[in-house]
């Protein structure tokens, strides 16, 4: 099963190596990493996902918690959550297909965020399926390039990750 | 306030912090600190002959105290070969703290002549790291590594330090902090008191106890405590590797070593038993057998410090998370309450009768020290070599090995009563970790006798020692059990790969080791005859002063059994000698 695992962590530089070292360390999969200092700037937050059974999952957040750089953990998964993936891509958009890449763009409520004389850059930001099916609806226009931020998130209501 | 370079920084903090002994090799980038060792002439410095000796003597030292060895290197392969007993340490929790030079500030990352990336390196081995940015931040950076090797599940700490950081005319205020508080770090301080209740009512309903011991009640001071509710329960006991000496082996409730060459009563009563009660002990692949057969009846209770060991490996019904001498005091207090409030009397005594007399039969039919006599050899044989050190020593000794199966044999053979005297490296298996955790040993505590047993393939990667021991007047016993083979690889190759001794077999490269011994100094005893052991071990031990190398000669087809069946066996599956599986 998919999880999002929110962490904070001291700013502190070899911190985010000690978690990624983590993974690799003992076999654990990251299909997606963020990280970014807050707005307490002695405090980074991550959001990683990876895949694992309960178990899995469980130890993965005692090691993470075992860290000494990490705070606190949460697993946004367990709860009701936001999601968001940010998307950059770039497209060929010539002749006809200019106005085709424009449409489903907007379809998707994306944006043309620069415009070449024979390419877009397309931003959009969202869940990872519905940046996926956009992906996929681009169809024929001829992708370039391709960047996503990897997924943050948060708990929806009043829980709040803080220290 | 007193101003200080950082170089006198790290000396001070050092000695703030209690340290007896610092184990080390200078080198350029650490040559700032080494003078400020010389100049402040406080702490001593044991200078050893290869960085990795210097963590193991550290290792050896604390895990014989319980205090954190401390360790000096510098930078590059000064701070690589520290790595191995870095290691070492992390495998077994034990604390220590490793202070390496590293190059000028200005200089990391620009491939510098000795330059490591040592924090990289040492990531997965250890505890915690830190490289010093601004020599102000020593003396809290120190206390932290200190608190953080000594505290909740102990490991080695690394502390960094650019050699311009350490530079003597640049002083900065110097105050040792007197307390540290981490948000990012609060190791657990008790038990749930829910699940120490739910664990003690398991424990009192049980039929079929055991209770699991590893490394975990020694390193967390746990012993007399166990061994208090052991007894007063009634119940068996069985110690790991790790734990030997956790609960008294001479001891009647004790069931001697679990796993892989565990004694067959513990194997055969952990499978069999329907609660276990797991302290301090990690479910180690050497001691579980095949996992999906472990131990099929088992309700198991599991205290422990680190979260992360608790339902690893096999799940658990009672996890406990917490130091285990506060955790075990609650348990007992919880017994007593459940015990005095029930109706009727708790735990079953005759269920339990039961038990010990089934656990008595299993010992009677098979048990190592019950059952079989070794003398089928011309040769001496190992297992009579470690009892003629345990009769020589009295029990008392510190007993460091270094890995194979002279470590098996003298894991088995050698009955600790005591935490703290069996000495070696249990998760790693680090060769050549015996002479100089026994020189850590031996400085650490004067009057104690002090035996290092190893192999002709161990000792000599870190042979070089001896030189240290001959500086530093370390009369550390030596009991190589020499067969000629790299004795527990052999042993597989007789049982996996037809006896085709695949680069097991000295030849006739072996050194004089006598002469080698005398060439530093020492004394060298070989012995061939098995009518010399005994009077050899106690001449040896009768030579207070002496380093003494006793280079035995054993017989050389000799396998240690009991052996787990392995692989799809479960614990209670061994070849327990040689006519049921070579």
């Amino acid at each position: 099963m998919r999880r999002i695992l929110s962490v904070l962590m001291e700013n502190e530089p070899g911190a985010l190596s000690r978690v990624v070292g983590l993974f690799s360390q003992r076999g654990y999969n990251i299909e997606s990493l963020n990280v970014a200092p807050t707005t307490d700037h002695t405090l980074s937050r991550l959001t990683l996902t990876t895949t694992g059974d309960d178990l899995k999952i469980e130890q993965i957040t005692k090691h993470l918690n075992k860290i000494v750089d990490v705070v606190k953990v949460v697993d946004l998964t367990e709860g009701a959550h936001v999601e968001r993936d940010m998307l950059l891509v770039k497209v060929r958009a010539e002749g006809a297909q200019r106005d085709e890449v424009k449409r489903t763009t907007d379809i998707f409520r994306g944006q043309i965020i620069d415009v070449g004389p024979a390419t877009y850059i397309l931003q959009l930001t969202g869940p990872i399926d519905k940046l996926d099916s956009f992906l996929s609806a681009l169809g024929e226009a001829e992708i370039l390039e391709v960047v996503r931020s990897g997924v943050a998130g948060m708990a929806r209501g009043e829980k709040v990750l803080t220290i | 306030m007193e101003q200080l370079s950082g170089g006198d920084m790290i000396v001070r903090a050092l000695e703030d912090e209690g340290v007896e002994y610092i184990f080390g090799y200078p080198g350029g980038a650490a040559l700032h600190i080494y003078d400020s060792i010389f100049k402040a002439n406080s702490v001593p410095h044991i200078l050893v002959r290869h960085e990795q000796a210097a963590t193991h003597a550290a290792d050896g030292y604390a895990r014989a105290t319980g205090k954190p060895g401390v360790v000096l290197v510098t930078s590059g392969p000064g701070a690589t070969n520290a790595i191995t007993g870095i290691a070492t340490a992390y495998m077994d929790s034990i604390p220590m703290v490793v202070i390496s030079g590293q190059v000028q500030s200005h200089l990391i990352g620009e491939d510098a002549f000795q330059e490591t990336d040592m924090v990289g390196i040492s990531r997965p081995i250890v505890k915690h790291s830190f490289m010093v940015q601004r020599t102000e931040d020593i003396p809290s950076i120190i206390k932290k590594a200190f608190y953080i090797a000594t505290t909740g599940r102990p490991g080695p700490v690394v502390v960094d330090v650019p050699k311009d950081l350490t530079h003597p005319e640049h002083k900065f205020d110097y105050e040792y902090p007197e307390s540290v508080s981490m948000r990012s770090y609060q190791p657990s301080t008790k038990g749930h008191s829910g699940q120490v209740r739910k664990a003690a009512r398991l424990l009192l309903n049980a039929k079929r106890p055991v209770i699991y011991a590893g490394g975990g009640v020694i390193q967390g001071e746990g012993s007399e405590l166990l061994t208090q509710l052991a007894r007063k329960l009634n119940y068996p006991v069985t110690n790991t590797l790790m734990g030997l000496g956790a609960y008294p082996a001479t001891d009647r409730q004790f069931l001697g070593m679990l796993g892989m060459h565990g004694f067959y009563e513990a194997n055969m009563a952990m499978h069999h038993s329907d609660v276990i009660l797991a302290v301090g002990a990690r479910f180690d692949d050497r001691v579980t057998n095949t996992v999906s057969k472990f131990c099929p009846g088992a309700k198991i209770i599991h205290i422990d410090v680190d979260p992360a060991s608790i339902a690893k490996i096999v799940p658990v019904d009672v996890p406990i998370v917490g130091p285990v001498t506060t955790v075990l005091k609650d348990l007992d207090a919880q017994i007593d309450q459940q015990q005095a409030s029930s109706e009727r009397t708790m735990p079953d005594a005759e269920a339990i009768a039961d038990w010990w007399s089934q656990i008595d039969n299993w010992r009677a039919a098979h048990g190592l020290w019950h059952g079989r006599r070794y003398g089928e050899s011309d040769f001496i044989m190992p297992q009579d070599a470690i009892t003629a050190l345990y009769e020589a020593t009295n029990g008392e000794a510190y007993v460091t090995s270094d890995v194979g199966q002279h470590q098996m044999f003298a894991a088995q053979y050698y009955k600790f009563d005591y935490p703290r005297r069996w000495i070696n490296s249990g998760g790693l298996g680090t060769m050549g970790f015996g002479l100089p955790a026994a020189m850590g040993i031996k400085l650490a505590m004067p009057d104690a006798e002090v035996a290092c047993v190893t192999g002709e393939g161990s000792i000599q990667m870190n042979i070089q020692e001896l030189s240290t021991c001959a500086q530093y007047d370390v009369p550390v016993k030596i009991v190589n059990l020499r067969n000629n083979y790299l004795g527990m690889v052999k042993q597989w190759q007789d049982m996996q790969y037809d006896s085709r001794y695949s680069e097991s077999h000295y030849a006739s490269s072996l050194p004089d080791f006598v002469k080698l011994a005398e060439a530093y100094g020492h004394v060298g005893m070989e012995i061939k005859d098995k009518a010399d052991l005994e009077p050899a071990m106690r001449e040896a031990f009768a030579m207070k002063d002496k380093l003494v190398f006793l280079d035995i000669f054993v017989e050389p087809h000799e396998h240690v059994y009991p052996m787990q069946v392995a692989p799809n066996g479960a614990m209670k599956d061994m070849w327990l000698s040689k006519t049921e599986r070579t």
